[in-house]
This record gives structure tokens, sequence and C-alpha cells, in this order.
């Protein structure tokens, strides 16, 4: 994932943009090489690829399996930051619940996702409702340990002057408490975002009949590498889409105060 | 700046018979203030002055009612009071513009936000109102918070060591400032300073801590008029006159 641009100079931005197609430049050379000196149909050059992208987005088969995907990765990723953050902010402000329950996170912290994911199709059955639960447990511990830490670092100064100047619970809570909240929120949404990606490709293998990851299962039982690459790399188009016209420039607005 | 709407009429009384600190790790626990009872006028500045650790900031938190493990009665001075207070650090909200975290303290639609402007104007921050405070110096930060407790036109207004690691000339802008806002609106004030300069120019009336567990060792008119506080040469006689230095 690319890094935040804080209040980027017209100057630099250009500069990166540069980079990154250079980089990448490089990146495609390299590959169409190697796959000139394979010559092997398990490593397609990238117009191949390209081919065989434009070809499943022809008939329909790429939007319908990317937006599968998107819709599992929405539902379970919004599901997971919010029970994450109750959880999190709950034990950041209850240090005695935080000693207790501070095992069971490590527990689900430390549980494979493989684990998390069989267990639920053989609890729930074969659903998406057991599906997008599968990759929201996964994604819940991580959001509650993050959210806590930032609940246990709020302001005591803060909080004090919110008391002397009474400014009620609302205020407080709009103006003081969620401010200090949203940087580790932000940490928790994108790390979140990258693995829900992830495990939500796994949970599409094992046990749904669409998404990437159902498809990307079939190319592999074919050993079909390039419809494999195809829909990865379509795959990777649309997070990086995402990342640059909805991850950033939110961050570029709640990080507009800082020096 | 309008008139005080509310009357300050009974004093303000602070009597605490004993307040502990406690054990925490190897430190035992400690006994900060022990029997100490002062009434304070209403509209007056009282400056309270000590060394290190002689629990000052205590007493204002007791007073502000942030710290309410203590044994003793505190009165405001009856009533439900308009309180202030002007941390040692300024803290402000950094997510939030200068004119967003003076108008904050206010309800939305309160007389008082059209007072902002010219407090502001007041306290030299006019061009710096849609500022961050990250994005400006600590002696406008402190500026800031000035105005912000000013803005409520307190009854009752809480200081500690407002103006220090501020370098001289700021301090004193700020100093005179203060003594404009405060003369300009009968509030009572209560100030916590290492400085004898500045306990002198401010203060009607400047109370000594000493010792641990602290008392009160001296309680000191000062007789400055308004006029004479800016007046280095006049303040520094007074203070040669109370301590004996300067």
């Amino acid at each position: 994932m690319l890094q935040v641009v804080k209040a980027p100079a017209q100057r630099i931005k250009l500069g990166r943009i540069g980079w990154s197609l250079a980089s990448l430049s490089v990146l495609i050379a390299i590959w169409e090489v190697a796959a000139l000196i394979a010559a092997s149909r398990y490593l397609p050059g990238p117009l191949a690829v390209v081919e065989v992208m434009v070809r499943e987005a022809k008939a329909g088969e790429l939007w319908g399996n990317i937006g599968a995907t998107l819709a599992r990765v929405a539902f379970s990723f919004v599901f997971a930051m919010f029970v994450g953050s109750a959880i999190g902010v709950a034990l950041g402000r209850h240090p005695r619940a935080d000693r207790f329950f501070d095992t069971w996170l490590i527990f689900f912290l430390n549980l494979p996702a493989l684990v998390i994911i069989v267990l639920c199709y053989i609890w729930f059955g074969l659903t998406e409702v057991a599906a997008v639960t599968a990759v929201a447990i996964n994604k819940i511990p991580n959001v509650a340990v993050t959210m806590r830490e930032g609940t246990r670092s709020l302001s005591k100064d803060l909080e004090e002057m919110a008391g002397i100047y009474r400014l009620g619970w609302w205020k407080t809570l709009r103006h003081v408490t969620l401010p200090q909240l949203a940087p580790y929120f932000a940490a928790a949404s994108r790390s979140g975002l990258a693995l829900v990606w992830k495990i939500v490709l796994v949970v599409e293998a094992f046990g749904r009949s669409d998404g990437v990851g159902h498809q990307l299962n079939i190319a592999f039982q074919l050993f079909d590498v390039p419809m494999i690459l195809a829909y990865a790399l379509a795959f990777i188009i649309v997070v990086q889409i995402i990342e640059i016209a909805i991850m950033q420039p939110i961050m570029a607005r709640a990080n507009k105060w800082r020096r | 700046m309008a008139p005080l709407t509310r009357p300050v009429t009974r004093p303000l009384t602070f009597s605490i018979r004993k307040k502990v600190f406690p054990a925490v790790g190897l430190r035992g626990e400690m006994i900060v203030l022990k029997d100490i009872a002062f009434h304070v006028q209403p509209g007056s500045f009282v400056v309270i002055t000590g060394p290190s650790g002689s629990g000052k900031s205590t007493m204002l938190n007791i007073i502000a009612g942030l710290d309410q493990a203590y044994e003793g009665d505190i009165d405001l001075g009856g009533g439900d009071k308009c309180l202030a207070y002007v941390f040692q650090s300024p803290r402000l909200l950094p997510w939030r513009t200068v004119y967003e975290n003076i108008a904050l303290v206010l309800p939305a639609g309160d007389r008082r936000r059209g007072n902002i402007p010219d407090l502001l104007k007041r306290v030299g921050l006019s061009d710096a109102a849609s500022a961050y405070p990250e994005m400006i110096s600590l002696g406008m930060q402190r500026r800031v918070a000035l105005a912000r407790a000013f803005v409520l036109e307190p009854e009752v207004l809480l200081m500690d060591e407002p103006f220090v690691s501020l370098d001289d000339p700021t301090a004193q802008d700020l100093r005179e400032l203060l003594v404009e806002l405060w003369s300009s609106r009968p509030t009572t004030v209560l100030f916590v300073t290492h400085d004898r300069a500045e306990a002198v120019m401010l203060s009607t009336r400047i109370l000594r801590l000493s010792g641990a567990p602290a008392s009160i060792v001296g309680d000191i008119p000062v007789s400055l008029s308004v006029a004479d506080r800016t007046d280095r040469d006049k303040v520094r006689a007074e203070q040669r006159r109370i301590f004996g230095d300067a």
C-alpha cells in the first residue's frame, strides 16, 4: 500500500507519480523478459495476461466476481471495525475488564485464520453469513488492540479542560475524544483493509461459488496461470483505486491540522 | 466588555483540613495540605506563591473540582459560579482552529460568541483566527487559552503559572493584557506563580505558602493602582517593600 501523503506540495506529488511510473515500467519489463526466457505456459507475459483480463471483463465475469468480493470485503470490514472498536474502547477504559479479557484477545490474535474459516463453515454451513463472520473474526482482535491503545492514550489534560469548561458529553465526544481516536481508527482501517482483502479470497476459495477467490481456485485446479494473474492484476488495480480515491483523501483531511 | 450580569456577593471560601496524596510505589502517603483556610473577596486578584511541591496547583485543582479527594470545605461564593481555568500548558484542541477553540466553550447561539472577534483583537490574534494551534507559537497559544477563559466572562478565574517558559517581553505583554482584561470586568482571580515580580504586578493580595505540609506563612495586601501595575519601577518598589528584594 502507498504511504499517506501529508499536505503534499505540487512538485513533490508530480515527482512521486513519476517515480511510481518508472518503477512500474521496470517491473513490467523484467516480467516480459522473464516470460520470454521461460517461454512456458506457466509464466505468461504481461500482454497475454491483459488479454485474458479484457476477455473476462467483456464476458462480464470479471466485474461480477470483483463485485461479489468487494461486497464481502465491505461487510466484513464494517462489521469488524464496529465490533473491534467497541471492544477496544471498552477495554481501554476499564483496566479490570482489560486484565481479564487480555488473554482472550491474545488467544484470538494467534488463532490461525484458516482455523477460524474452517470452523465457521463447519459450524454455520457454507453460507454468506459464515463467510463474512469468519473474515470479521480474523480482523476484530487487531482492531480491538489498536483502539485499546488509542483509548489508553486519551489525554487526561484535555478531559479535565472539557470538564472545567462544561462542554457536555456530545461536544466532548465530538471535539475532544473522537479526534484523539481518529489516528488509531485510521491505522486500524488501513491494516484492516489489507488483511480483509486477503482473507476474503481464502474464504471464497473454500466455500463460495463466486468472487475472485473462487475464480482463483478454479484457475488453480486448471493450472491456468494467465487467469490467476489476470484476476490478481485486476484486483490490485481496484484496491489501489480505493486507496487513492477514498483512503488518502480521508487521511489528508483528517491530518490537515498537523504541522 | 459587557457589565457583570450576575452580582458576586459572598466571598470565596477555601478551608482544607487535610489533603493527602496516596502512596505510589516506594513513596509513602504524603500530606500535601493541612489546615489551610482563607477567604477571597469577590473581584480581588489573589496570587498564591511558594516553593515547588508546596501544593499550589493542588489548591487550584481542589477549587476547580478536578480533585475531590480532600477533607474540608470549598465554597465558591454561592450559586452556580461560572468558572474558568488557565492551565500551565495551554491545553488547546490541536485539531480545532484558534477561533473554534474559543467558541467551543460557549453554547451555540450564545451572545458572548459575538465578543470573540473583539477579544481576538485585544489578544493580538485577529490574523490567526483560522490557524491551528500547532502552527502558532507557544506565546500565541497561551493568548488563545487566555481568550478562551475570558470569553466566558467567568466569575472565578483560576490560573496556574500561565506564563512560564515564555521569553520576558512576551510574558510581560500577556501580564499587561491580563491586568487590562481583569480591570475591565470584575473577576475573582486565583493565580499561582513562583515569580515575585509577577505576583506583585498582578495581585491585590499575595498568599505565601511554605513547609511540608504547606501552610500560609504570609498574607500580604498589594496596594498598586491599575495604572501603577504597568510601571516597572513602581512594581519593583512594591516588591522591595513586600519581599525585601528586587
